[in-house]
């Protein structure tokens, strides 16, 4: 069957012998380079956890007056008499190391301290309202990559004038604030059209316009970053060999240049995660949702430190663990970057 | 006058004599903009063509002559916006004229493959060739995914890629150059087309893959194939095609079959093409008209140079790099070199991608060391070595990334001018206009911007930089390799004269054995960091003694010519 | 032949924008984006000249009334009009918004050119640190610094230029590198410039370069952060017209006054958006110019 005589020369096979324990050093490296990334995230969740930390306690004003205030509802000096319960109960009067310690040693536990003005542990708190904010976030995550693949490929590099509306759709996207497109969807949807309900539950109903206030940004965002890959990946010689090979333009851009185009997006997504879950308060608030944006609210307003300080350890921790997953969705869908 | 009649394409090329290709008067115009400001681009003009079954036609021509556009045009794929005009063009025995973009699927793959030029981009980056050629296949309903599967193995085992079955699995760039180019062919010949057309498809290998991939065409052509080659290097024309079509300005100034068109040129411009080739014979006269007629004498300042220095001017002893990988492995690049470059002499560093040949000519070792007149170089600090630093200056392959991209030509060359021996602006002036004459830029050219410039421009740019701060030496690494021949000609002729008449040195590097045999006095062969031979250009070219020396000479397409021809092959 | 690389770049520029394609390569959307921007430069500098009436005159008769001819943006719960209050609310936020990029730029500045020049270790330093105020998303650090320090537009400022500090100082950093690693300061250097002239020369006008645009697009996302800060209640106090102010105060009457939320929140989106699409026109532009 050997048609073609020719036969790669000696030149040629030693790359061949290389490969195999090429391969095993790609394995080793591989590992190496988990273990860094498991380690850096590690490291920025103590980092932001002691950035925490030092907002509380280095604060201007004495930490067990400004918690007994808050439990009262007043302000005035307290006498040492009153505080010393509440230094003794927080152990406020340790040397500031042994505070920190102490704090590490809560937090490796799951411990996130007490809320000021709810007296329940921070982690209960959050625990409580946590899970319609996380369903929010991912529903507005795949809302938003959902519109903006479509969108691409249908338009990109086709027809000029569909392409050029559609990308000044997408600066116009990027640029609108969550907060006024929530009020102009609560208005017409649910206000004017009677569509959705107007106060928002944490059904089907009252999930599609909080998710569409985060989404349609975010989809902007997203669509700016993968329609600049996805036009340079048409332009790719890859695209025009599968052309040459009898494909079709849908097939080149499904099969061919969507894999390359979505990886700034894939980056851009770990990235956003955190900022979306913390933008769904804006949604929760304008929808009145239930979830952790109220909770968030209501202790920033009482300036209930603990709280918020959990939950911007919480929304470090999501961070750190979107970007994990966005370093293995990059790899799956980019395998050059395991071996190099 | 021609009467066109569909012939479904079924068995496999059988007579010699079947025609594939046939073109006639084909216009392929482009219009730009839109509204008041659109404007129509001729980007092929009036080109005929014909091609019959076991037969190879090349398209010969430098950057913007449109042999691309042409070959594009032949599988549908012109791009955007394009008019296509022909009185005749019969593609596979199929009007392409009135081919929907549906029957053109049909042909693309089947009855047309397609090879572009560098594997490492034209295949799918982020999948396995083994899927690619399947995809190949697919498109056209070829078997089921498991026959479909072994079908990818076989080609690849008849594309010359050794252990086929691993190699599907890999991506191109896991793959050597010469195994993804091979992968590349296999997925442009899965169904075994009629017509393969193939553009440029050796030119980012290096010499002695390029040699292996040329054979594996030639087998094909002897299979009964018919092959466009679209190329702008006459020796793989050469080497391979029987026709040949030369091009220029999107028209075919010449045509006709490989032996007369290059043995024996009608038009000015076939001449001058095959005259701006370096090799062997052209050592020593100049590569284009103007220099033959702007020859210049050896003058008493380059033979005042000569004599002043008896000893090498620069002068390597023993140098050695290594880099740290990006898997922390840390590789040496170089390995002992060590080399003499006498005043007014040009030493060529000749070698393949990866062999170490620019580290080399960098002059900054980890270990050896560098003496410039026979004082430490290398081993200095970068402050001691700044005030000697404007007598070795350096031109680069890509000019353009050289220059800031604020300032106009004019600003570059005052930068490189040393303000203290011209202080003042009249001084400047004079001095830039005198470089500017010397490279042969216009005074208009100064006002422009690299990005306004033309490849050549450029590159004279670069040159005259190089030459303001009157260096004894200037390392010229790759500085011809991205320009067309007729453009490279006229560079190289440039560099001649102006080592005639300033008795500069040169550090020249290269890929390109034509060139380096052209321009060196002497030259040095690096392969894998080390440095396998060194010699005079004619003992390195006529008695190389080095094994890897005699391969490399050995791949080298040349113009393999004999009817009337001026040129003599070393063989 | 002379122009090969020169032409096929141009209509590529020309095709990506949105406008050029629509009006045969004139850029409506600078111009429009000029003449928002210094719409609101007047009201900022000027209100007088755009509107007769007083922000803070009350007339309870004319209460929560529509968009009218009379009143352009209709009025609030007091009876005031609505459009001079954005009008007036111009100078506050325009302020904030300037104010934050400044506060971002400067900081970015100084951690991006340390980590560009500083060799490995300084890099490795802020890089890393970098890695981690990445973890803070904007709206929460400013709810944080609200926490801690009461809202206050000097709160909104800081909280808002510590946020997007990070986002510029990674770009700053990128580009210095870029800069450096570049031929032509290769070349510089073979032609024997002192370390600090090829700086002077090169790296910096060439890194600093894109920044231009950058501060512009930057201008109109600090406001829309302030104002989104504002619009939890946690900005400004009410009485002020500052624009996030103005859609705080607006959210109880979001069922019976839509325009109260909708026409402040026009007026953000107008000036961010002019922003940004004035900002991407000089991006280009910069870019164009270079190769």
């Amino acid at each position: 069957m050997s048609i073609l005589e020719t036969r790669e020369t000696t030149l040629e096979t030693d790359p061949d012998q290389a490969s195999r324990p090429r391969r095993d050093r790609h394995i080793f490296t591989g590992l190496r380079s988990l273990g860094t990334r498991l380690l850096s995230a590690v490291g920025v969740i103590w980092a932001a956890a002691t950035f925490t930390f030092l907002i509380q306690s280095l604060l201007p004003g004495d930490r067990a007056t400004l918690l007994l205030n808050q439990l009262n509802g007043q302000i005035q000096e307290r006498t040492a008499a009153e505080l010393a319960p509440i230094n003794e109960k927080y152990g406020f009067t340790d040397p500031l190391i042994v505070q920190y310690f102490r704090f590490l040693g809560d937090l490796a536990t799951g411990n996130l301290g007490t809320s000021y003005q709810l007296h329940k542990p921070v982690i209960e708190v959050i625990g409580d309202q946590i899970a319609p904010t996380i369903v929010l976030t991912f529903t507005s995550l795949l809302i938003a990559w959902a519109i903006c693949i479509v969108v691409i490929v249908g338009t990109a590099k086709r027809n000029r004038f569909f392409s050029s509306v559609a990308s000044g759709l997408e600066a116009l996207a990027a640029g609108l604030p969550q907060y006024w497109l929530g009020v102009i969807l609560l208005v017409v949807f649910a206000l004017n059209l009677g569509l959705f309900p107007v106060v928002g539950g944490t059904g089907i109903g009252g999930l599609l316009l909080p998710a569409l206030t985060l989404g349609i940004p975010l989809a902007g965002f997203l669509g700016q970053v993968i329609r600049t890959e996805f036009e340079s990946g048409m332009d790719q010689p890859f695209a025009l060999t599968a052309r040459m090979r009898g494909m079709g333009d849908t097939g080149v851009r499904l099969r061919h240049v969507l894999r390359h185009s979505v990886l700034p997006g894939i980056t851009l997504s770990g990235w956003a995660l955190g900022s979306l879950f913390s933008a769904a308060v804006i949604a929760e608030s304008i929808f009145t949702r239930p979830g952790l944006g109220k909770v968030l609210v209501t202790a920033v307003n009482s300036r209930d430190l603990p709280v918020v300080c959990g939950i911007v350890i919480l929304v470090a921790v999501i961070y750190v663990v979107a970007n994990l997953l966005v370093d293995v969705a990059y790899t799956l869908i980019d395998p050059r970057l395991k071996t190099s | 006058m021609t009467v066109l009649v569909e012939k479904p394409v079924s068995a496999p090329a059988a007579s010699a004599n079947r025609t594939l290709l046939a073109v006639h008067a084909l216009n392929v115009s482009f219009a730009v903009g839109t509204g008041r400001h659109q404007k129509i681009n001729h980007v092929v003009k009036n080109v005929s063509l014909e091609l019959s079954a076991g037969r190879c036609l090349a398209i010969v021509g430098e950057s913007g002559s449109g042999k691309s556009v042409t070959a594009r045009t032949l599988v549908g794929l012109p791009g955007r916006n394009a008019i296509i005009e022909a009185t005749r063009l019969e593609v596979a025995n199929r009007n392409a004229l009135t081919l929907s973009e549906r029957l053109w699927r049909q042909v693309r793959g089947k009855d047309i493959g397609f090879i572009l030029q560098d594997a490492l981009v034209s295949l799918d980056p982020l999948r396995p060739v083994g899927k690619e050629i399947e995809e190949a296949l697919r498109l056209h309903g070829w078997g089921n995914a498991a026959s479909r599967r072994r079908k990818a193995i076989e080609l690849l085992d008849s594309v010359g890629v050794p252990q086929p079955e691993m190699r599907s699995r890999q991506r191109p760039d896991e793959l050597s150059g010469g195994l993804r180019q091979r992968a590349l062919i296999a997925s442009a010949i899965a169904l075994d087309p009629a017509l393969v057309i193939a553009d440029e498809p050796t030119t980012a290998l290096d010499v002695t893959v390029q040699a292996q991939v040329l054979d594996l065409l030639a087998a094909m052509k002897a299979r009964g194939t018919g092959i466009i080659l679209i190329s702008h290097d006459l020796s793989v024309v050469s080497r391979l095609a029987d026709d040949v079509a030369v091009m220029r300005g999107g028209a075919i100034v010449e045509q006709g079959p490989v032996r007369e068109v290059l043995g024996n040129p009608q038009h000015e411009y076939t001449r001058a093409l095959l005259d701006a080739v370096p090799s062997a014979h052209t050592k020593g006269t100049p590569l284009t008209k103007e220099g033959r007629s702007g020859i210049i004498a050896t003058s008493d300042r380059a033979r005042r140079v000569r004599a002043a220095n008896a000893g090498p001017v620069l002068e390597a002893r023993g140098l050695g790099k290594s880099y740290d990988g990006p898997d922390g492995v840390r590789r040496k690049v170089v390995h002992d070199v060590s080399f003499n470059l006498a005043a007014g002499e040009t030493l060529g560093i000749v070698g393949e991608s990866g062999s170490g040949k620019s580290t080399t000519a960098k002059l900054a070792p980890d270990t050896g060391e560098v003496l410039l007149d026979g004082q430490p170089w290398s081993s200095l600090s970068t402050s001691q070595r700044r005030p000697r630093r404007r007598r070795v200056t350096v031109v680069y392959q890509d000019p353009l990334s050289s220059f800031d991209p604020r300032w106009n030509a004019e600003r570059i060359l005052v930068d490189a001018l040393d303000h203290r021996d011209f202080s003042t602006a009249q001084t400047r002036s004079n001095r830039v206009a005198e470089l500017a004459g010397q490279v042969g830029l216009q005074v208009e050219h100064l006002e422009k911007h690299p990005l306004q410039l033309s490849g050549g421009q450029r590159q004279r740019l670069a040159i005259a930089r190089a030459l303001a701060p009157e260096p004894e030496v200037i390392v010229l690494d790759e500085a011809v390799s991205a320009l067309d021949v007729s453009v490279q000609a006229q560079v190289l002729d440039l560099l001649t004269n102006l080592q005639a008449q300033l008795g500069l040195s040169y550090l020249f590097i290269s890929h390109d054995l034509g060139v380096i045999h052209h321009m060196s006095d002497r030259v040095l062969v690096m392969k894998d960091g080390k440095a396998v031979e060194q010699g005079t250009a004619d003992q390195i070219f006529n008695e190389p003694a080095h094994p890897y020396t005699q391969e490399l000479l050995a791949s080298l397409p040349r113009l393999e010519i004999t009817e009337n021809t001026t040129r003599s092959i070393n063989a | 032949m002379s122009t090969t690389t020169f032409t096929p770049g141009k209509p590529e520029v020309t095709a990506r924008t949105f406008t050029a394609s629509l009006l045969g390569g004139v850029p409506v959307a600078a111009v429009i984006s000029t003449v928002v921007l210094a719409f609101f430069v007047i009201a900022a500098l000027a209100p007088r000249l755009l509107t007769g009436a007083d922000p803070l005159a009350i007339d309870l008769g004319a209460a929560l009334q529509a968009p009218s001819s009379d009143h352009w943006f209709g009025t609030d719960q007091s009876g005031r009009d609505l459009y001079t209050r954005v009008v007036y609310g111009t100078r506050e936020s325009l302020l904030i918004g300037l104010g934050a990029t400044g506060l971002a730029i400067g900081i970015a500045a100084v951690l991006g050119v340390t980590a560009g020049l500083g060799g490995r270790f300084a890099d490795g330093l802020i890089n890393r640190g970098l890695e981690v105020l990445f973890a803070f998303p904007v709206l929460l650090l400013a709810m944080l610094f609200v926490t801690i320090y009461g809202p206050s537009v000097t709160t909104q400022i800081v909280a808002v230029g510590l946020g997007t500090a990070p986002g510029y100082a990674r770009m700053i950093r990128g580009q210095v590198l870029a800069v450096r690693n570049s031929g032509y300061v290769e070349a510089a250097h073979g032609l024997g410039h002192s370390r600090w002239q090829v700086l002077r020369q090169h790296v910096f006008p060439n890194a600093m370069r894109p920044l231009i645009a950058v501060v512009t697009l930057g201008v109109g996302q600090s406001i829309v952060w302030a104002s989104g800060l504002a619009f939890l209640g946690l900005g400004v106090a009410p009485p002020s017209p500052e624009w996030g102010a103005l859609l705080d105060a607006g959210r109880m009457f979001i069922t019976k006054a839509w325009w109260l939320e909708v026409m402040p929140g026009l007026a953000i989106v107008a000036l961010a958006l002019a922003a940004t699409s004035l900002g991407r026109h000089l991006q280009t532009k910069l870019e164009g110019s270079q190769p």
